[in-house]
């Protein structure tokens, strides 16, 4: 028991040098070190030219969406002061598929296709930004709604836009359709490798936006009054804030489509994880937490399931758990 | 209780005459549906008398199933959420709010995985075990929450059917039966042939059940101390209720798929009219979720003629904004 005690008394100097924070995110950058090397090399037989350019861009895609899920999560969470709500589970992904599909069926398939897809893409998330921007300002507009009903409220979007995607998607013709669905169909498997470089621009900029304002991200947290009363503009802060996270959300569902939970699971865990509410913190071990989970559930779906089962699935089920433990536990007030 | 005296219930409570409208314009619909379709069904065909049967053939094997189906399975639906919010004491709770819906899928997957060859009958039973299982898991949870708010229930509900849904889907891709899954989720009138809807006549049993003690449902509505105050079993209602909600739930998922909001939406609308009295209500409910479903049935039967667009996509588009607007109006958390 002395010892005990006088091990730790003799360890205490360097634990000061290296905070709480600091540490945990050294050891999950060392886990996302592993993962992506484990990605790259597992199982790699032949060429490894070849092996290290397909498996890189697939990473890179993954790394995108894994940064895009997660600080627009965080963002959202910091902006509208709660720690349950997400963007996809506020219908944004949803609403994004129905814009896709509404852009078909307004054109046509066949002129769709003519389209250059990164002109098509751009227009699409043009589309999202105004169209989410008009319906989330509404939403969390003037009068104060209760979080419950925010969240039931996003949810029924979610299930309006879906049925409305699907309807549409029946309306349309059903041999333009099959084209409809090589356009739409997004998995990690599948994504759009002509939209990468593009996405990277497009987060990129909003990145940049978000930068910009970073330092009222801490001070947002404390709640809309607090933060009016500390001197920051709420409105333009908010609006900035909610267009950067409809970018973002466009940009990793045109990649890889929705999948509900991840943000919700990654933000919450890195809120556990690191003890602290600065954003210096969390934003970083948010975005680590989602890499080792995507790149690692990706590595066990593709090596261990062998394709046999999607990585969503998972996130779904575990996300909805986790929902659930989060209503129980009154933490969404 | 007399004949007589349900009589003089009916007549009291039930305004006569726009009831008889309302079902008259049911009535009326339904006829269209009649004639709704792609085969050439018309009055002047069927009463020309040709040797031609094909007409009258396309009219029993498929017409009138379908429509007799619709009107069924909205019915039921509707009395099936009314019952629900009364018993959860809860307006926002129906069976796709509450992981009814997707327990019965899940059953109907274990069924499709370890017995396949099982009659209809049978897999209707396992769905509603596992239909009540999943009610009873629900309500269990909602008991651990502290209940701040009437919108934790439906909340909780959608996400324990999702969660639910998540391990059907897993078990669904990984056996490759993504599509009959698919079948189930949305629901669709379009398979309904004779000989392939007679099961929803069960559901036709539950709701005049739920007419016949109605009144023991609006007193468990009003909780377990007043309940057991007016010496009524409230467990006894309870499982009554649940046993009711997973049949027809399981019944309605089976042979048609599955139907969202519609029991939470008509009920509501009922409500604002005509109150918590559920035998005063019933009537309207059933001849309003019957109204509905087939509304919708033809929306998507005639939008993209001759092709068709399933009833649970057209009622989720319309249910989900009537949802919308009852949750959005000002005193709707009064409840």
């Amino acid at each position: 028991m002395s010892l005990e005690i006088a091990s730790r008394i003799v360890a205490a100097p360097r634990t000061v040098v290296l905070s709480r924070p600091l540490k945990r995110m050294l050891i999950l950058g060392v886990l996302v070190a592993i993962v992506v090397v484990l990605f790259m090399t597992l199982n790699a037989r032949g060429n490894w030219g070849f092996v290290l350019r397909f498996r890189g861009v697939k990473i890179a895609a993954m790394a995108l969406v894994a940064y895009a899920i997660a600080v627009s999560t965080v963002l959202f969470q910091t902006a509208s002061n709660n720690r349950i709500l997400s963007p996809s589970i506020m219908g944004f992904d949803a609403l994004y598929v129905l814009i896709q599909t509404m852009l078909i069926f307004v054109l046509g398939a066949q002129r769709a296709v003519a389209i250059h897809p990164q002109v098509r893409f751009l227009a699409e998330v043009f589309i999202m930004v105004a169209f989410a921007g008009l319906l989330y300002r509404w939403l969390f507009g003037k009068s104060r709604r209760s979080l419950h009903l925010l969240i039931l409220v996003g949810i029924i979007f979610g299930v309006l836009f879906r049925s409305a995607t699907s309807m549409m998607q029946r309306m349309i013709d059903p041999n333009e359709f099959s084209v409809l669905q090589d356009l739409l169909f997004a998995s990690f498997n599948s994504f759009d490798r002509q939209l990468l470089l593009l996405s990277a621009l497009l987060i990129g900029g909003a990145s940049l936006a978000a930068w910009r304002i970073a330092h009222t991200f801490d001070v947002l947290a404390l709640g809309r009054e607090t933060a009016i009363n500390l001197g920051v503009d709420y409105q333009r802060t908010v609006s900035v804030i909610l267009v950067v996270v409809t970018i973002m959300v466009a940009v990793s569902t045109a990649l890889v489509g929705p999948v509900t939970f991840f943000g919700l699971l990654v933000a919450n865990l890195a809120y556990l994880l690191i003890g602290t509410h600065k954003h210096r913190w969390i934003l970083p071990c948010a975005v680590a937490l989602a890499l080792i989970f995507l790149i690692g559930g990706q590595l066990i779906v593709e090596r261990i399931f062998a394709f046999n089962t999607s990585l969503s699935i998972i996130v779904e089920f575990f996300g909805g758990i986790m929902f659930i433990v989060l209503l129980i536990r009154g933490i969404a007030r | 209780m007399s004949k007589e005296c349900a009589a003089i219930i009916l007549r009291n409570t039930i305004p006569q005459k726009q009831f008889s409208i309302a079902v008259a314009v049911v009535a009326v619909c339904a006829v269209i549906s009649l004639f709704i379709g792609v085969s050439n069904v018309t009055p002047a065909l069927l009463l020309s008398r040709t040797e031609d049967s094909h007409t009258l053939q396309v009219l029993l094997v498929s017409r009138i199933p379908r429509t007799l189906a619709i009107l069924l399975a909205g019915g039921s639906m509707a009395v099936v959420g009314m019952i629900m919010q009364l018993l959860a004491r809860n307006n926002f709770v129906e069976p796709s709010t509450a992981g009814t819906v997707e327990a019965a899928t899940l059953g109907l997957l274990a069924v499709a995985i370890v017995a396949p060859g099982i009659p209809l009958m049978g897999k209707m039973l396992v769905a509603s075990l596992f239909a009540l299982a999943g009610t009873v898991l629900f309500l269990r949870i909602l008991r651990m929450v502290p209940l701040r708010s009437v919108l934790v229930a439906p909340l909780i509900g959608i996400m324990l059917g999702g969660v639910i849904g998540a391990v059907t889907t897993f078990f669904a891709y990984r056996l490759d039966l993504l599509q009959s899954l698919n079948a189930w989720m949305t629901g669709s009138f379009a398979g309904v042939l004779r000989g392939r809807y007679e099961l929803l006549w069960l559901s036709l049993v539950m709701m005049v059940v739920a007419y016949i003690t109605a009144d023991r449902f609006t007193v468990a509505g009003m909780g377990q101390d007043f309940t057991t105050n007016l010496g009524m079993n409230y467990n006894q209602v309870w499982a009554l209720g649940l046993i009711i909600v997973a049949l027809v739930t399981s019944v309605v998922v089976v042979t048609v798929g599955m139907i969202p909001f519609l029991g939470l939406v008509v009920p509501n609308i009922v409500r604002t009219i005509f109150g918590d009295n559920m035998r005063r209500s019933v009537p309207w409910v059933v001849v309003f979720g019957a109204g509905f479903m087939l509304i919708c049935d033809i929306i998507g039967r005639t939008l993209r003629y001759p092709y068709e667009i399933p009833v649970g996509v057209v009622v989720g588009v319309v249910g989900s904004v009537l949802f919308l607007y009852l949750l959005l109006r000002k005193d709707a958390h009064v409840a």
